[in-house]
């Protein structure tokens, strides 16, 4: 046993110091920089200016609770819709016709792709002259592209909605789909026998076996998203703006002092997202033991 | 009925997939067009000139292969940026495979003390986002010297792609029977043979999936190289953020298509690991 000791400790402690030098260090790092301790102006004590000066200062306040709520409205329902679209996909592919094996293809297909030309890709396709326009005004919906909604680099996060439908759906796709392989399908064809409709069997069948994954899946794609920086800075606009874009913009700030600023801006939302994983696992397990 | 359902469902998987795709068109349309006026669906010129521009083809009479070698040893931002990325992509892989070998090793086959806490602490990366830990490592960076340098960026990669790797191997060895190494060994294999001959094949297939995904994590980072590179280090991501913020569609078109062409590449090769097989994909969100 005193072997297999030394063995784990060895083989665990490279990972793990990377883990703790790297991200927990930049962590603790950030978070004491937040409190106003910057060594590099001077700056020793400790106090939380910074959170107060972001969250509640006439400066700043608007920019941040816009941004919060952009930042919740943008993963709520990104998250939300691009789990609904690989659902449905996946449930339609999965069963035989023509071209499933291209169709399987392109589902996926945004999977390995960087956000970064995923959201490139949203400007080339939604902007006012972009494919899409083009394609309607071919067909003679619209006239001019000014007739085209503004759908990137828009108020309202559109853009960047769609983009992150993109990127995810593929995610949620593969996922979906190997829980559905493993699945099989023994359980509709029993649930069929005994008379149930498809709505039925949608609801009361194949949503309670995948939501498990989707749900877990759903966590990952809402926490990435809600703390991402490429996308909202390629397809958003300086008002509102989303709060990675926000926590970026005052750290690059010439002024030394917005730098506290920005590391608290990030540090709230590292603990929004760690609330939200932490309710999630409660509720996971919480649910566990009731079964 | 139920048939005309069946067809309205088909129609709409292929409008889904058409929607998917609208993109890649674009990126191609704008990468061979010249002058791609609006109402125009379909360029009436085709150019290489956002190729030219951006010194991947040369120019017009120059085409042959002593012009593409002369264009390509001149070094321009594109092909720095190009070896760039996939010298940290494939050092921060290898890097970060056998560091997480042993790990995994432990974590899929034995059962310990912590050990929760460790998939917690180990899982924790892919959870939070990288601007939590980043601005702050990058201060840390500035005063040990890693900053701006290859080195420094490396190893910010391996944050976000280690834990991947980790837990992506733990699912392989936990499908893993190491009854064969006892008795390759019981016959007179030594250590390393044990693990060439009879470990490395059972644990490749998925290994490999993870390496190509851990490859396209890092091909991907945008923040972490920009931040700890400190604009000494460019990467093909930063040279797409920073055209398609000057606004060229064509040029931005082109480098878009080298950037996402090994994640083609890597998605045909993979494409029927990845849906039989769950473990390699939990980490995918990430890219």
């Amino acid at each position: 046993m005193g072997g297999d000791r030394l063995k784990i400790i060895l083989s665990l402690s490279p990972p793990l110091l990377i883990i703790f030098t790297l991200f927990f260090g930049g962590i603790l790092y950030g978070f004491l920089q937040s409190l106003g301790y910057q060594p590099a102006i001077q700056k020793y004590e400790i106090n939380f200016d910074a959170y107060y000066n972001v969250m509640f200062s006439e400066r700043y306040a608007k920019l941040f609770w816009t941004g919060l709520a952009l930042n919740l409205w943008v993963s709520f329902v990104s998250t939300f819709i691009a789990a609904a679209f690989a659902l449905f996909g996946a449930l339609a592919i999965r069963k035989t016709f023509f071209a499933k094996k291209f169709c399987n293809f392109i589902y996926s297909l945004n999977l390995p792709m960087p956000h970064l030309v995923v959201a490139v890709g949203m400007i080339f396709v939604f902007s006012q002259s972009g494919l899409l326009a083009r394609m309607f005004t071919q067909i003679g919906f619209i006239g001019s592209p000014s007739e085209f909604p503004v759908l990137v680099k828009d108020r309202y996060g559109f853009g960047i909605i769609l983009a992150y439908i993109w990127k995810e759906s593929a995610f949620f796709f593969i996922i979906l789909m190997s829980v559905l392989q493993s699945l099989g399908e023994n359980f509709e064809e029993l649930a069929q026998s005994l008379g149930a409709n498809k709505w039925q069997r949608f609801r009361y069948v194949i949503l309670p076996l995948v939501m498990p994954s989707l749900f877990s899946a759903s966590i990952i794609v809402f926490a990435f998203s809600f703390g991402a920086y490429e996308v909202p800075a390629i397809l958003g606009v300086n008002y509102p703006q989303m709060l990675p874009v926000m926590a970026f913009e005052f750290f690059l700030n010439p002024d030394l002092n917005a730098r506290s600023e920005g590391m608290a801006l990030s540090m709230i939302i590292a603990m929004i997202v760690m609330i939200l994983v932490v309710i999630y696992f409660w509720l996971t397990q919480s649910k566990i033991r009731k079964d | 009925m139920n048939d005309n359902l069946k067809k309205i469902n088909i129609y709409a998987i292929y409008l889904g997939a058409f929607m998917l795709i609208l993109p890649l068109i674009a990126f191609f349309i704008n990468a061979f067009s010249f002058r791609w006026f609006y109402p125009q669906l379909i360029p009436k010129e085709l150019s290489l000139q956002a190729w030219v521009r951006l010194k991947l083809i040369p120019r017009e009479g120059y085409r042959s292969f002593d012009g593409f070698l002369d264009l390509w040893l001149s070094n321009p931002t594109i092909i720095k940026a190009l070896v760039n990325s996939v010298t940290i992509g494939v050092i921060v892989t290898i890097v970060s495979i056998i560091i997480a070998l042993p790990a995994a090793r432990v974590l899929g086959l034995l059962n310990f003390r912590f050990k929760k806490i460790i998939i917690f602490i180990m899982v924790s990366p892919t959870i939070l986002p990288p601007i939590a830990f980043v601005l702050g490592l990058n201060i840390n960076f500035i005063s040990w010297g890693f900053s701006g340098s290859f080195l420094g960026v490396c190893l910010v990669h391996l944050v976000p792609i280690m834990p991947y790797v980790v837990l992506t191997m733990t699912g392989i060895f936990a499908n893993y029977n190491p009854d064969f190494e006892h008795q390759a060994r019981t016959l007179g294999a030594n250590k390393f043979k044990t693990f060439y001959l009879i470990t490395l094949p059972a644990i490749a297939p998925g290994m490999v999936v993870a390496a190509l995904f851990a490859f396209l994590v890092s091909w991907s980072q945008y923040l972490l190289t920009f931040l700890i590179g400190a604009g000494k280090i460019m990467t093909l991501p930063l040279l797409v953020f920073s055209t398609a913020s000057s606004g060229n569609p064509a040029l931005t078109a082109a480098i878009s298509i080298v950037f996402i062409f090994p994640a083609i590449l890597i998605l045909i090769f993979t494409s029927k690991f990845v849906s039989g097989d769950s473990a390699a994909t939990s980490g995918f969100g990430k890219i």
